[in-house]
Formats: structure tokens, C-alpha cells, sequence
């Protein structure tokens, strides 16, 4: 059974200029002991979605579950099994870390010694123990962040809520916040989590739900979205833009669709059907037709290309970046 | 980050509150007892909060005993004793305002989302602020008592008597803190419950008896002032440390029973404004 279930949830703020529609309908499994990512273009509604699954926003309409409980008649039941991280730290400035620890501890009612115990232990797990002590006023972005995730696993949740994990955290804060939440899955912790960085999802989630306007408007495995897109592209860079059109005929009979070219007419690519094999194919014709190369390859759709072209925030010729990438 | 200390989870951690079955009541009173230390520490660790809070009413002492003092009359008696418990009642009004800027406060820098993610009872962060507000409050009316002996204020009517003052002083207080709380949660803007509530106050305390003797001032403003809540806090505080003088007692309900106005006014505030703040608490960290 999914850990997670949401049905039809519905949100429409009020504002001074008119209603937004933060949810219209989204609908949400999550099965048990896996990771799901939420990715979408700001004002998406993610951070809407997450607020009503960990208890802070009610809903117009819809209804959820989180472990069985229903969020909206027992909302304090969905909190003694959920840690929730926000968008933005919310932690005490004017505690040290350790202190916001311990409150977190004690308001989950695990008792002064347990409590103190626990902060020291997630102090350690989050490489703050130098500055455990110091006032959270003086902490970087980064410590901010991480001492809010600590407060979010203080009481071992079954269920993490994670809102922009990693956002304003550096490259190897970031990598060991991966590890960590990991390691947690591994222990059978389920994790719905949101972000703006698509190797995140890649790399975390195993299931991924793209949600533009309040709705879901995709579903699946990274590889499954990737294949929605489409499937490999060969992409070649020439030593002299003299031989393109040389190229060009030979990229278009291997091809399924229309061969681009970029700007500087050296790099060429096609979307092709199976990916090893026409990249074999195109060298050898080349290297019959004389065509002397800089560079080959094939890739495959990044999640990038994915959220770009079901959020239509860009059109499908976006080829100068996806040949650079190849470069 | 080290990612090999996660402890397996306990169903203990993760479900029930702890293997000792323990009272709902109990819990509540300690989720109440960590909010409030949560706010003391604040205290603690900001002086100049403090600081703030006496810094105005000193002023006034000075003001009113040293400057102004040799020109204000009270009947049968000595000026510095009358005005200071004007003074009290002006620090803890003052003083209870503080617990609605830092509702608001909290609910706008994302605090409140952080408690509502736990399993506490939401009461808890109200009375959490409260308690901790009085405790503030407390500690400004005897650092004024400190200042008021040093320019010659005394109470005259003994000890059980003056603690009968200090107690309603805080009662009423501890009262309005909770209707400023609400406030607090309403307006949501640390900003604008400061300048609103001092905009307010300022004049209800310039039209009482906190300062002169009511029948100083204009007839209108006189009716006004010989109902105003603020003069049977003063009047009552005033009474129970012997500070009145031979002033003649103002012919109002409120003011011939200052103590019992006092304290059913108290009464009726926390009646009405704890419910009312909860609820709205409720609904308003939900949006
Ligand atoms: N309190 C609010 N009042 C009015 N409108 C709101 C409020 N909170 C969110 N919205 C609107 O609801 C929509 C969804 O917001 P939400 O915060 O869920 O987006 P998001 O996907 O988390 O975006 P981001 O990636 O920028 O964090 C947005 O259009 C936003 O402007
Ligand atoms: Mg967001």
C-alpha cells in the first residue's frame, strides 16, 4: 500500500490580484520505503503540495493520507511519524544548534536525556559540533540548512518531508546530504522531497511526478520520462565545417528525425532509434565518406531536456546547449 | 557529513510519545515549560529587550518626580509615591505588548511552521509566549520599584498588602499579553503591532489617573479617565501600597472598587482572549 496518497487536492489562494490556482486537482502515491521527487517551474505548487501532506496548509478540497492517517481529521497523528524540512530554515536565531535540537527533541516528547542525546548525535551526523554551541544568528546559509534537516530527523521519522533540500548548500554539503538521505531510505525511511536541481532527482528518486499549474502533468522513473522525450541522439563535431553537408547526408539516413545543426555548423546530432549501434553505422559512413572528426558521441535525453519540453517553458530546439554538452 | 551514525529507528522514537503511558495533561505542561524556556533564552541572550521595556517608564520617573514634579499637587500627600503606580501599570501595559510583536514575529520568520510540524498542542506556543512575557514583566516592575525607592517612593500599607499590589499588576498583565497575542496573530506585521498599540496606549494612559489626579483635567476627558481600565489598575495598585494620599476618590464604579474592577477585568480577558487566540492561532498558521 502507498505510504503517501493524495486524491484531488485542491488549493486557490486569494490575493489582491486575483486567485492563483496553486493546486487544481493533483493527485500523489508514494509507496513505501522509496523516494519521490517532485520537480516543476516556480510557482509550480510544490511547496503548496508538501505544506498539505505535512499538516501546515488545509486544503479546499481533496483528501490525503500519510501512513494510513488521514492529514485532514488527524493531523497530529501525521505528525509524530513525519519530519518535515520547509523551503526556507525555520529555526530559532536566537538558540544555539544544539538548543534548537534539544527543543525539537523535547517537543516530540522524547524526554530531556533522550533529547540531549540525539542533538549531539545529529550534530556529529551533520558536521556542526564546532558550531553546535554558537547562536543560529551567526550561522552561514549552508550550517542554517543543515541544522534545519537535522531538526527534521530528530525523532528517526518513518516519513521526510524535504522541500529544497540542497538549495544554497556548496558541492560537498550537498553530496554528503545525498549520503545521508540515503542511508536513511536504506533504513526504510520514505522521502518525498522537492527540487530545482534535475541530477538531484535523478540521482534520488525513484519515482518522479513533474507538476506545472497544480497538477501532475508526468509520471515515473527518471529513464521513463527520459524515454518519454525520446531516446538517444548520435551527435558528431567536425575538424571543418566543409564537410557539414557531407555529414549532414549522412546523419539524416540513420536518423528518425530532422538532423540540427549548430550554430558554428561543426556540431551535428539526430535523434536516432538505437543509440550503439547508428553511432557505429554514422562512423563508419564518415570514415568512407572522408569526413575527418573532432568529436563523437551519443547522449541520452538529460531530465533537463524532460522538464523543458513537458513544461514548455522552452521549445524543442534548444540545440545549442544540448550540443555543447557533447562537445 | 559522516552518514553512518543514523541509529535504527525505534518504534518507541517513532510512534508513541514514550514506553511510560504519560497523561495528556503532563505532556501539555511540557511542551508549555520548553516553549517558554525557548523565549527565555531569547531574553537572555538579548538584554537590550529589557532594557527597551524599562527604558521608557525610567524616563517618565525622572520626568514627572524631578521635572515636573515640584508643580503637580496631590492632596495630602507626596507626588513621587502617587506617580509611581502610574508608573507599574504604564511598564506592564507597555510590557504585554511585546508578546503580540513577537507572535508575529515568529509566525513571519517561519517558526510556527517549524511547531506545527511537531506533535505538540498548539496552546503550548501561546502559553509558552505569555508565561515568558510575564516573567519579563516581572522582572521590569521590580528593576522600576528599584528605580522608584531611589527617588523616594515607599509603600505603606505592609508587605501583604504590597505583594496583593505586585500580584494584580502581573495579573493583569499576564491578561493583556493575551490579547496582544491575538493581535499579534492577526495582524501578523512585528512592525505595526508596535506603532498601533503604542499609538493607542499612550493617550488611554495619558487619560487616566496614572500621572495626575483625574480631576485635573477637562471635564470630558475627566468621565473618561474615571472609566478607563487602566485608571482602576492604577487606583487598585495604588490602594494596596498606600500611595493615595488624601486625593478624594472619583465617584465611578471602577473607581471606588478599583481591586474588584480589576481583577474581574483581568478575569474576563483570559476568558475571552485565550479561547479566541488559540482558535485563531489554529486557523491563522495554517494558511
Ligand atoms: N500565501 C500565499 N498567498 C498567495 N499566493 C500564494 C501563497 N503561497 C503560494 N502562493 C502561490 O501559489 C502558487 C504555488 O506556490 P508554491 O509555493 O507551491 O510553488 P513552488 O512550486 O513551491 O515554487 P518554487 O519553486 O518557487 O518554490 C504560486 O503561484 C504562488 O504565487
Ligand atoms: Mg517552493
Amino acid at each position: 500500500m502507498a505510504i503517501i496518497e493524495a486524491h484531488d487536492l485542491r488549493k486557490t489562494y486569494h490575493s489582491r490580484s486575483g486567485d492563483v490556482h496553486a493546486l487544481a486537482g493533483l493527485s500523489l502515491t508514494v509507496p513505501e520505503g522509496t523516494v519521490k521527487g517532485l520537480l516543476g517551474p516556480n510557482g509550480a505548487g510544490k511547496t503548496t503540495t508538501v505544506k498539505v501532506l505535512n499538516t501546515l496548509l488545509r486544503p479546499d478540497s481533496g483528501t490525503a493520507t500519510v501512513a494510513g492517517v488521514d492529514v485532514l481529521h488527524d493531523p497530529e497523528g501525521v505528525r509524530r511519524v513525519i519530519g518535515a524540512s520547509g523551503q526556507y530554515a525555520a529555526v530559532d536565531e536566537h538558540l544555539t544548534g544544539r538548543e534548537n535540537l534539544e527543543m525539537v527533541g523535547r517537543l516530540y516528547h522524547l524526554g530531556g536525556s533522550r533529547s540531549r542525546e540525539r542533538a549531539k548525535e545529529l550534530l556529529e551526523q551533520f558536521d556542526l559540533t564546532g558550531a553546535g554551541d554558537r547562536p543560529v544568528k551567526g550561522f552561514s546559509g549552508g550550517m542554517r540548512r543543515r541544522i534545519d534537516l537535522a531538526c527534521a530527523l530528530v525523532n528517526n521519522p518513518q516519513i521526510l518531508f524535504l522541500d529544497e533540500p540542497t538549495t544554497g548548500l556548496d558541492p560537498r554539503s550537498r553530496l554528503g546530504l545525498w549520503d545521508v538521505i540515503k542511508d536513511l531510505v536504506a533504513q526504510g525511511t520514505t522521502v518525498l522531497l522537492t527540487t530545482q536541481y534535475l541530477e538531484e532527482a535523478d540521482y534520488l528518486a525513484d519515482d518522479i511526478s513533474v507538476i506545472d499549474h497544480g497538477t501532475v502533468i508526468a509520471e515515473g522513473t527518471a529513464d521513463e520520462l527520459k524515454a518519454q522525450v525520446g531516446g538517444h541522439r548520435v551527435v558528431v563535431t567536425l575538424v571543418d565545417s566543409a564537410d557539414a553537408d557531407a555529414a549532414r547526408a549522412v546523419l539524416e539516413r540513420h536518423g528518425t528525425d530532422d538532423v540540427q545543426q549548430d550554430t558554428g555548423g561543426r556540431t551535428l546530432s539526430v535523434p536516432v532509434t538505437e543509440g550503439p549501434g547508428a553511432l557505429q553505422h554514422v562512423l563508419a559512413d564518415l570514415a568512407s565518406a572522408d569526413v575527418r572528426l573532432h568529436d563523437a558521441g551519443m547522449r541520452r535525453p538529460t531530465l533537463d531536456d524532460v522538464f523543458l519540453r513537458l513544461t514548455g517553458r522552452e521549445q524543442a530546439d534548444d540545440t545549442a546547449s544540448e550540443l555543447e554538452e557533447s562537445a | 557529513m559522516s552518514t553512518d551514525t543514523a541509529p535504527p529507528r525505534s518504534t518507541e522514537a517513532a510512534g508513541s510519545p514514550g514506553p511510560v503511558p504519560v497523561s495528556p495533561l503532563s505532556l501539555w505542561a511540557g511542551d508549555v515549560a520548553t516553549v517558554t524556556w525557548r523565549n527565555l533564552i531569547k531574553f537572555r541572550r538579548n538584554p537590550e529587550i529589557l532594557l527597551f521595556a524599562v527604558l521608557q517608564p525610567i524616563m517618565f520617573v525622572l520626568l514627572f518626580s524631578q521635572v515636573y514634579g515640584g508643580s503637580i499637587q496631590i492632596e495630602g500627600g507626596n507626588y513621587t509615591d502617587y506617580l509611581m503606580a502610574g508608573i507599574f501599570g504604564q511598564t506592564v501595559l507597555f510590557g504585554s505588548t511585546f508578546s503580540g510583536y513577537q507572535m508575529a514575529q515568529d509566525l513571519k520568520e517561519g517558526m510556527i511552521d517549524r511547531f506545527r510540524t511537531l506533535p505538540m498542542h498548539d496552546s503550548a506556543v501561546l502559553f509558552g509566549r505569555t508565561n515568558a512575557d510575564l516573567v519579563l514583566n516581572g522582572v521590569s516592575v521590580v528593576i522600576m520599584m528599584i528605580s522608584g525607592a531611589v527617588v523616594g517612593w515607599r509603600f505603606h500599607e505592609g508587605w501583604l498588602s504590597f505583594l496583593a499590589g505586585v500580584g494584580i499588576l502581573l495579573l493583569f498583565s499576564y491578561a493583556f499579553s493575551w490579547v496582544m497575542a491575538l493581535l499579534g496573530i492577526i495582524v501578523r506585521t512585528p512592525e505595526v503591532i508596535n506603532n498601533a498599540s503604542f499609538m493607542i496606549l499612550f493617550p488611554l494612559t495619558f487619560i487616566s489617573n496614572a500621572f495626575v489626579q483625574t480631576d485635573n483635567l477637562p471635564r470630558a476627558l475627566e468621565v473618561f479617565a474615571n472609566w478607563n481600565p487602566i485608571s482602576a489598575l492604577v487606583q487598585a495598585v495604588r490602594e494596596l501600597f498606600g500611595n493615595t494620599g488624601a486625593a478624594p476618590t472619583p465617584d465611578t464604579f471602577p473607581m471606588q472598587n478599583p481591586i474588584l474592577t480589576t481583577v474581574a477585568m483581568s478575569l474576563l480577558m483570559l476568558a475571552v482572549f485565550v479561547p479566541l487566540a488559540v482558535n485563531r492561532f489554529r486557523q491563522a498558521s495554517s494558511r
